[in-house]
């Protein structure tokens, strides 16, 4: 199947086209949010402040970097687990965001927020982070520098192949396709 | 003096031994090395094993994520850029010769050589100082995790398992009864592999290590994961052990990167070790497809 292109903010019209299995390239603006970053986003909207960047239509790769040689916009970027974060996202997704990459499955209740708020989980190759570091075009550090590789960045990213996860009519591709091939006894 | 004399008495009959002296300059400049080549090279044996895998998994998804990983290890070799942004934590395997002496302070000059790796190397800094609240990053990736076993010789191993924590994230640990058996011990194996699904970036090696005490039994199940990807265990029943849970484990049906497919493994690596009357210690330890380990012998 041919991959997508899409652009990032995502609309409502594109989410809605999106299944369980859709290969996308997304370009367009994406976010970097780890574990401390999620954790300092909430506690700012829970103390009533403005998040450091605007959460709504927004996009958040979960990814930590390493550092760029010179001459280069960005080190290594893979995504890391977006389990550890599913404790953060129902909140996010009430606050705006539409789309999320990582890898890994996500909870139950990151799931239903999934349908509820109209958004979507997208997959990217773990432990592929020279190879996604080519679709990374612009950086730009926006907020807790403090936390080295756990800042939150605005990156520009150019045709960025992930795949379809969970959707908002509940697919989850883990599932569906981890049965296609179980044999237990 | 009488005790001179008593000493000298006491001494004779004993072989004398120079030590060999390891500078800590050379060990800096080793683990430094190592680091690098572990986070920028994948072995060409495990390279070899992911790319009779993508022949073999049958489906269309696990294939492409194989073909990415294996792109993925051409571009980071190519551009000097790390296989994985995740540059892990290093774990260091000392095997330190009894006749070796190091002039200087040896765990010192080894997380010197993390020290240089990480930050001249473009590597990312992963260890926070505090695991409680503070958790501020110590901005050099040290301290390393530094095992150290005393072994017979004038030489000093160093092997450099720097570790993700996608996979040690998914390490687990039972205290099995010696009636819960070998099946006991596969189907604790088997569910671990389960439960981490795709989050430690299958297809993996799994680390197993059987008897001791729970603390040896994780050491032992993390140090096999230096063994060379798929060799089996000499002794024939743990071999036999390490292909049943392989089959099993590859029956999940997880696949790479838990997208679906046969390939949720690419090896089981086991050992065992004498244990109490009472007790069938049981560890699992897993390295993602990303099989970054390397030694030197000074």
């Amino acid at each position: 199947m041919d991959a997508i292109r899409i652009t990032s903010p995502l609309d409502d019209k594109v989410i809605e086209k999106l299944r369980a299995g859709t290969r996308v390239l997304v370009s367009g603006v994406v976010y970097t949010a780890r574990d401390a970053a999620h954790r300092r986003i909430v506690e700012a909207l829970d103390r009533g402040e403005k998040p450091p960047f605007d959460l709504k239509g927004q996009t958040i790769y979960y990814a930590g970097p390493t550092p760029a040689r010179p001459g280069r916009v960005i080190g290594s970027i893979g995504p890391t687990t977006a389990g550890r974060v599913d404790v953060y996202t129902p909140r996010l997704l009430a606050e705006g965001i539409k789309a999320m990459i990582g890898k890994g499955s996500r909870s139950p209740a990151v799931r239903e927020a999934i349908q509820k708020h109209r958004a979507v989980y997208f997959v990217a190759t773990g432990g592929a982070g020279a190879l996604l570091s080519k679709f990374i075009k612009q950086a730009e550090l926006v907020a807790y520098e403090d936390l080295g590789t756990e800042a939150v960045r605005r990156l520009v990213v150019k045709d960025f192949p992930a795949i379809v996860a969970d959707d908002i009519y509940g697919a989850d591709l883990f599932e569906r396709e981890q049965a296609k091939y179980r044999r237990e006894g | 003096m009488e005790s001179g004399l008593a000493m000298t008495d006491r001494c004779k009959g004993v072989r004398s031994i120079t030590p060999r002296e390891i500078k800590t300059s050379a060990i800096t400049r080793t683990v430094a090395e190592l680091c690098l080549k572990a986070n920028l090279e994948l072995d060409e044996d495990v390279l070899a094993i992911l790319k009779k895998a993508e022949q073999a998994e049958e489906s269309p998804l696990g294939k492409e994520v194989l073909r990415d990983i294996i792109e993925n290890a051409r571009i980071a070799r190519e551009e000097r850029l790390p296989l994985c942004q995740d540059c892990g934590i290093v774990v260091i395997f000392l095997e330190v010769g009894q006749d070796v002496h190091v002039t200087g302070d040896l765990y010192e000059a080894i997380t010197e050589g993390v020290r240089q790796a990480y930050t001249r190397g473009y590597l990312r800094k992963s260890i926070v100082l505090q695991p409680l609240s503070a958790r501020a990053n110590t901005g050099d990736n040290t301290p390393p995790i530094i095992h150290t076993e005393i072994v017979p010789g004038d030489r000093l191993k160093i092997a450099c398992l720097p570790k993700g924590a996608g996979t040690e994230m998914m390490s687990r640990v039972i205290m099995l009864k010696p009636a819960d058996g070998r099946k006991g011990v596969i189907d604790f194996v088997v569910d671990t592999v389960r439960q981490a699904g795709g989050n430690p970036c299958p297809p993996l090696i799994v680390g197993v290590g059987i008897g001791a005490t729970a603390e040896v039994a994780m050491l032992i199940a993390k140090k096999v994961l230096l063994r060379r990807v798929g060799e089996p265990n000499p002794d024939p029943e743990v071999a036999g052990l390490e292909a049943e849970l392989l089959a099993k484990v590859n029956d999940l049906g997880i696949g790479p990167l838990g997208l679906g497919g046969r390939t949720t493994a690419l090896a089981v690596h086991a050992d065992v070790r004498p244990t109490h009357i009472a007790t069938l210690p049981v560890a699992v330890s897993l390295q993602c497809h990303s099989v970054r380990h390397r030694e030197a012998v000074l």
